[in-house]
């Protein structure tokens, strides 16, 4: 059967690797092609690479970052931030991405899911999606801008309509969660997994390595996805595969 | 040598790393003259069956191929392997058909794409409980040469041989040091 997939995400500034990297025995820990060799050897199933530079000379630096990553890692290599049309992610999928992950510019103008899968297949259409539950509207709604701007579009509803449009998988971050470290969003996630048939990848607050099995236990979710607690080693990705491995669930283990 | 078949269909960027990886000269054409230098072919693909065949025919290159296969190493990956067989509901369309088989969407109650790691159940040794990273909706049925599966609800075809052509329905290229291997052997002979 098709394995749990443990993801580390990396946050990606002008070509380095930014924010709370602490690998023990790497000589550049900002280097990207370094960490994702790190990744590659340590049996992650995937990585994530988010731009956050948000400026012309960020992105062509990514570009020459995923072409130089791409000649090591021989792993799924998904590519997120700032993506806006067919053009980014034909240069991203050129460069060496195997996915790529859209998020405002998917919000602002839907149909870009559905002219990204119809040009290059859905299989590399990942859609990104940051939801936060209002207190006043109980509801979980959306927020774009890496999350921070609230829309009016209802969290439930986007999912549906994103894996309508084409997409071919979903990242979705709780961020009342994310940061936080104390455990996946189980009672969202359990619900966005019954309405689309695709597979959702979630994020946002994985703070050890019991909260994967939680989310595995509790949900038919089929990968799990953090930054900090890999690169601070807080979890070791073999540690945890292991862990899962007792509990029953299959994972890539060599 | 090593010709990789370009017919401007999905990502090879990843299938070239892997070759310099391994060490492994290669060219990019879609000439047939480069191509019967070559010991093996590779034939890649991401996408669309139907528009795959469209593009092949297009290019006039449909004959050709099937040529190639008489006497060189073919191996197809992901819609490249598809592409080896007969036929497939995916824009109802006729392949190459150097392998028997026909190419349907994946009945399962599982989510489709059929998407990660899974590990290939294979009477040969080189195949056999290797995990490798799948990407597709659509698969080969009715074929006698599938000789690695995957478990997924219903058996899925992962690799299929016959004679000096082979069709891998996973990506190699992104299924790490055991994928490496497997595409290995398969442009240096096959499985055995």
């Amino acid at each position: 059967m098709i394995k749990k997939r443990i993801i580390p995400c990396l946050d990606v500034k002008d070509g380095r690797v930014v924010k709370g990297v602490n690998f023990v025995g790497l000589r550049d820990v900002g280097s990207p092609v370094e960490l994702a060799k790190r990744y590659n050897d340590e049996n992650a199933d995937e990585l994530v690479f988010l731009d956050i530079s948000k400026t012309q000379d960020g992105h062509d630096l990514m570009l020459d970052m995923i072409r130089e990553t791409a000649k090591e890692l021989f792993i799924p290599l998904t590519i997120g931030g700032g993506i806006r049309s067919v053009d980014d992610i034909r240069q991203l999928l050129n460069a060496g991405a195997d996915k790529v992950s859209i998020n405002s510019a998917a919000i602002k103008n839907p149909e870009l899911i559905r002219e990204a899968s119809d040009t290059f297949g859905s299989q590399c259409v990942c859609v990104a999606i940051d939801v936060k539950y209002d207190n006043e509207r109980k509801d979980y709604y959306v927020y774009t801008h890496g999350g921070s701007k609230a829309t009016d579009i209802k969290a439930f509803d986007w999912l549906k309509q994103a894996a309508d449009l084409g997409a071919g998988e979903l990242l979705i971050t709780s961020m009342d969660h994310d940061g936080v470290k104390e455990g996946f969003d189980i009672s969202f996630l359990k619900e966005a997994v019954k309405l689309v048939n695709i597979p959702i990848i979630a994020s946002g607050g994985a703070g050890n390595i019991e909260h994967f099995v939680e989310l595995f236990n509790e949900t038919d979710i089929s990968a799990g996805l953090a930054a900090s607690i890999f690169h601070n080693q807080k979890v070791e990705i073999k540690d945890l595969k292991e862990k899962l491995n007792e509990e029953g669930f299959e994972v890539r283990l060599s | 040598m090593i010709g990789i078949v370009d017919y401007s269909l999905g990502n090879i960027q990843n299938i070239k790393n892997a070759l310099e990886k391994l060490g492994q000269d290669f060219i990019l054409s879609s000439r047939k003259e480069d191509l019967m230098e070559c010991d093996a072919i590779i034939l890649p693909g991401v996408g669309h069956f139907g528009e795959a065949m469209n593009t092949i025919e297009a290019l006039g290159i449909k004959e050709d191929l099937i040529e190639l296969a008489e006497t060189k190493r073919m191996v197809g990956i992901c819609l490249g392997m598809q592409l080896l067989f007969e036929y497939s509901e995916e824009g109802d369309a006729a392949g190459l058909g150097l392998l028997q088989g026909r190419v349907r969407k994946i009945d399962t109650d599982h989510t489709i794409p059929h998407l990660g790691w899974n590990t290939l159940n294979s009477g040969y040794d080189a195949l056999d409980q290797r995990d490798a990273y799948f990407i597709h909706s659509f698969m080969v049925t009715r074929s006698p040469h599938i000789i690695a599966t995957a478990d997924y609800g219903v058996d899925v075809p992962a690799v299929a041989q016959y004679e000096n052509v082979i069709g891998i329905q996973f990506h190699p290229e992104k299924s790490g040091d055991a994928g490496l291997e497997i595409l290995r052997k398969a442009i240096k002979g096959g499985f055995q």
